[in-house]
């Protein structure tokens, strides 16, 4: 186990050691201590090491992420694992707004609540919350699957493309262009797959699934007037 | 961007500590928001006593003899502590309003920041850490406060339009954010017979509240109805006598942390400005709720 102090060492310091991992690197598992809210801790790594931060993390923790894993046993400020690409991200306490945003592949999992715009553009990430997620979430979802044991804000999937939303709780709210659909054993597969990873006992079955209405993104000869 | 910090104590204890937690925050916010700077604190109440907050850019002039300049223009009896650009004016409370008036007419130059019973404000252009210094914030006791550093957008780089804004007695206003109808606002308010100075967006959310008060709403409904009225994006954090309020737009996409103890009610942009708060491992930390209205009272 490797340690680094954020507060003595710098962030520059331990962005700059973890990046210097290579993919056969013997040292596979970091502690940092001490991140009391900083900005960027752990950004653009690209090994397959485990981090685990112990505190809470201010602005775009773990962004940009490839192969690496990430935990953070506090809670996580605006950003976390924005455009992430692989690799997994586990928030032992809450996110703020938008978490996972733009994220091409790997599993976001927040263990509380995600705040607004949770999952905002996703072309591919996997996002698990075990409690609710805010307003605007999933908006312009491209691809990948967002699951909410807990309840969702406003305008859920507004203008979204194909991501697919399963929420076990209530939707306040559906944006433009999102309907609820159909769950298929395949959905059912996806989840039970989702929810052993990121560790939540609830049942694939207790889930309803929402996505795009696909009226939006078409073009509709009828519309062509508008252009 | 733009930085807020605020604190309220619950526990007695902490109040002489007031000052320096607060520039402590406020100085960690510092990189949201470097172009100026400024601190309300809600001090001891003093009987039948108003405190008025005054600043002027050629301080050495204007509060030399002003005791003296006051006593023979309404015939008060004011004492003066001059920190820096700032001074307090003490005097007995049913006289402020007839101080104020002449200030107005016998010295231009002076600009008043606040008046009450407990509440100074202290703001210039500068870094956090330079203003907290000039007004010895950190040595400073009280009950609550709230902290403002500023990355102008919607009027100019001033020592006027620094945050917090008082624009009723005892009462204070802090904004992350930029309210886009502020113009009409200002003109209706003004209309009404409400003083604002400044063409900032952010003394017509203050001037807002303080009608809405004046209306015979509390606090609580006065920020309630703002959600209905302003129109923007903002972040506010405000202070009374004896209260403490924060409230989001609907979009919330200004950020805010809050954390609670036993001890205090804390606020920050950020996590980082709490991180050296008094047992803030254990505290509930949580992010308030888009459109909803929180408040604390003594």
């Amino acid at each position: 186990m490797q340690s680094f102090d954020l507060e003595a060492q710098g962030l520059r310091e331990l962005n700059a050691t973890l990046h210097a991992q290579a993919d056969d690197t013997n040292q596979t598992a970091w502690e940092i201590d001490n991140p009391k809210g900083a900005h960027a801790i752990a950004v653009g790594l690209d090994a397959p090491i485990e981090v685990t931060v112990k505190g809470s993390t201010g602005y775009y923790c773990a962004g940009m992420n490839q192969q690496a894993t990430v935990n953070v046993t506090g809670s996580a400020g605006p950003g976390v694992a924005e455009n992430m690409m692989s690799g997994k991200v586990v928030i032992e306490g809450d996110a703020s707004q938008y978490a996972g945003a733009t994220g091409h592949g790997g599993l976001l999992v927040i263990k509380g609540n995600a705040s607004s715009r949770c999952g905002i553009s996703m072309k591919g990430i996997n996002i698990v919350v075990h409690g609710n997620i805010g307003h605007m979430s999933g908006f312009m979802a491209q691809s990948g699957n967002m699951v909410v044991c807990g309840d969702a804000g406003d305008a859920l999937g507004d203008s979204c493309y194909e991501a697919r939303f399963f929420v076990r709780g209530s939707v306040k709210s559906l944006g433009a262009d999102c309907e609820e659909k159909e769950m298929r054993p395949e959905h059912i597969e996806i989840l039970k797959e989702l929810l052993a990873e990121a560790e939540c006992d609830a049942k694939p079955e207790e889930f309803k699934r929402y996505g795009s209405a696909r009226n939006l993104y078409n073009f509709d000869v009828d519309n062509a007037a508008a252009y | 961007m733009c930085g807020i910090v605020g604190l309220f104590l619950k526990d007695k204890k902490l109040e002489p500590e007031l000052g320096s937690m607060l520039t402590d925050m406020l100085v960690t916010m510092t990189d949201r928001g470097p172009d100026s700077a400024g601190i309300a604190i809600y001090g001891s109440d003093t009987d039948n006593k108003a405190k008025m907050t005054v600043q002027s850019d050629t301080p050495d002039e204007d509060f030399t003899g002003l005791d003296k300049a006051i006593k023979a223009a309404t015939g008060t009896s004011v004492s003066i502590s001059r920190k820096d650009t700032h001074a307090i004016l003490e005097m007995d409370a049913d006289a402020a309003s007839a101080v104020r008036e002449s200030l107005r007419e016998t010295h231009p130059s002076i600009r008043v920041m606040s008046t009450g019973d407990t509440i100074e404000i202290y703001k210039e252009v500068g870094l956090p850490k330079d203003v907290a210094a000039r007004f010895e914030v950190s040595k400073m006791s009280g009950t609550h406060g709230i902290g403002h550093t500023r990355m102008a957008t919607e009027s100019a780089v001033t020592t006027m339009g620094a945050h917090p804004f008082s624009t009723g007695a005892d009462q204070c206003l802090v904004h992350n954010g930029s309210l886009s109808n502020h113009n009409s606002l200002r003109r209706k308010l003004r209309r009404d017979g409400v003083h604002i100075e400044t063409e900032n967006d952010t003394e017509v959310g203050a001037a807002y509240l303080t009608w809405k008060m004046q209306q015979g709403s509390s606090l609580g409904e006065a920020l309630e109805s703002s959600l209905d009225d302003l129109d923007g994006f903002f972040t506010f954090v405000v202070g009374t006598k004896d209260g403490f309020g924060v409230v989001r737009d609907p979009i919330a996409c200004k950020p805010a942390v809050m954390a609670e103890t036993d001890q205090y009610v804390a606020f920050g942009s950020e996590y980082r400005a709490l991180v050296n708060l008094p047992g803030i491992e254990e505290a509930r930390v949580w992010e308030p709720e888009p459109a909803t209205v929180y408040f604390w009272k003594h």
